[in-house]
């Protein structure tokens, strides 16, 4: 049966647009947790730390993200344990965030002068306090723009939970698409909900990095 | 865990895999050539006088970042046959690639084209070159020259974003490698040698490009 697209269509895809904010918010707050140690790990001095969260960032920047959700989805099924796509898809994403988080937050905070360090350790403190009170918040400031980035490249990528089933904007849109049978309209429709999500945090984030003076340095940005 | 590993399937479906594979190289290949062709333009046409013009690179650069490649090729796919353009999913996939890895193109070529010294132009005119020398010697090479890093990276995503289009069918390694796992019930096995394929893939184009960074650019230093 074929169903006109009406208003009760378009508050389906409204209300599939909070499980997308949903699972962003959820990856990037894990992403961020679990990013942050990678990131100590990736500036640490010690070798055996800095290998592992080196190649896990290599892993995850180095393949697709589709083919992660797929290894995850399936590979917690075989553990035994019976995952919804939810959860696979929170794991996942929240795995996939923090790599690239921990890349951009290493960039930051090596671009912080060896001067700081030194001058923080003349002033005898430990490295953790080194760390806390004199390079990460300077780092934080420079580290703004690009993760704010990302959050738009995050929004972008939850699209991809809809192939293992998660039913969120993108996956919506096929559900109506189904039964109205009108693909132009939805998907431009699901394209301006994405586009309004993400073009405040684009240009939010243009424009720090407008003020920080770095946005003459070529960027690139994930596509998904 | 009591999943028994059977990765005895794997060299019996090698040869689809590579199949598979070839064509994911072939799209993104072709993305990148023709995604950088329409970057160079757009990233001119950004700099036209018409402004009618540049809002409407503007608008096509801000429409693709900022929603998802995944939505992108199904309203190419599903939504133009509704005005009459029908393509085969290949079609369709390599067009969707083009259009969006153009629109990062853009944004990079640009940043180019921006840090090239209005003096260079200057001398240039002022030896007689015309506006096509001009334009071709003493913008566009070194512009190309100083983003090419970022551009390199930026293929590398298109490349992994590639695997998006088994959604619509078009074979290439995922769509191969779920037509597979359909077959075999082995999921997690053929998905984690897919994911190793694209491993391979992602640093077999870094050396490429590495190489033709060298070839191409290896006459002049870095620094502009």
């Amino acid at each position: 049966m074929i169903r006109e697209f009406t208003v009760s269509e378009f508050w389906y895809l409204l209300q599939a647009t909070r499980w997308t904010i949903l699972l962003s918010i959820v990856a990037f707050v894990g992403g961020s947790v679990v990013g942050f140690a990678m990131t100590l790990m990736r500036i640490a001095g010690s070798r055996a730390l800095r290998f592992p969260a080196m190649a896990y960032i290599k892993v995850f920047q180095g393949t697709p993200l589709l083919m992660q959700l797929f290894l995850i989805y399936f590979g917690i099924g075989l553990l035994g344990v019976q995952v919804a796509p939810w959860t696979a898809a929170a794991i996942a994403f929240t795995l996939y965030a923090s790599a690239f988080l921990a890349e951009i937050w290493r960039g930051c905070i090596q671009a912080i002068p060896r001067g700081q360090w030194e001058g923080a350790r003349s002033l005898s403190l430990r490295y953790g306090q080194q760390l806390r009170f004199v390079v990460l918040p300077q780092a934080l400031r420079v580290a703004v723009p690009p993760t704010v980035g990302f959050l738009v490249q995050l929004l972008k990528g939850t699209s991809l939970a809809s192939v293992i089933g998660f039913v969120e904007l993108t996956r919506a849109a096929q559900v109506v698409n189904n039964s109205t049978f009108s693909p132009l309209t939805v998907y431009a429709l699901v394209a301006a909900i994405y586009f309004s999500l993400c073009w405040p945090l684009s240009r939010l984030a243009d424009r720090l990095e407008a003020r920080l003076g770095s946005h003459l340095v070529p960027k690139v940005q994930g596509q998904v | 865990m009591n999943y028994v590993f059977q990765f005895g399937a794997v060299p019996r479906e090698f040869g689809l895999l590579l199949q598979g594979a070839w064509l994911t190289v072939k799209l993104s290949a072709g993305a990148m050539f023709f995604g950088l062709l329409l970057g160079i333009a757009c990233a001119q046409a950004k700099r036209a006088r018409w402004r009618a013009l540049r809002g409407l690179v503007q608008a096509y650069v801000d429409a693709i970042r900022n929603t998802p490649f995944l939505v992108q090729l199904l309203l190419i796919y599903l939504g133009l046959p509704s005005i009459g353009i029908r393509l085969l999913p290949g079609q369709a996939a390599l067009l969707a690639m083009i259009v969006n890895v153009g629109a990062y193109a853009t944004e990079i070529v640009r940043a180019g084209i921006e840090a090239v010294p209005v003096q260079h132009v200057e001398a240039g005119r002022s030896l007689g070159l015309s506006r096509w020398q001009v334009f071709r010697f003493i913008v566009l090479t070194p512009a190309l020259r100083a983003v090419f890093p970022a551009l390199g990276s930026q293929f590398i995503l298109i490349m992994l974003a590639s695997s998006v289009v088994s959604v619509i069918s078009a074979e290439e390694l995922t769509a191969v490698t779920d037509m597979i796992v359909a077959r075999t019930f082995r999921s997690f096995e053929f998905y984690f040698v897919a994911t190793g394929m694209y491993l391979v893939m992602s640093f077999a184009f870094q050396a490429v490009f590495a190489v033709i960074d060298r070839r191409l650019f290896g006459r002049w230093s870095r620094q502009a």
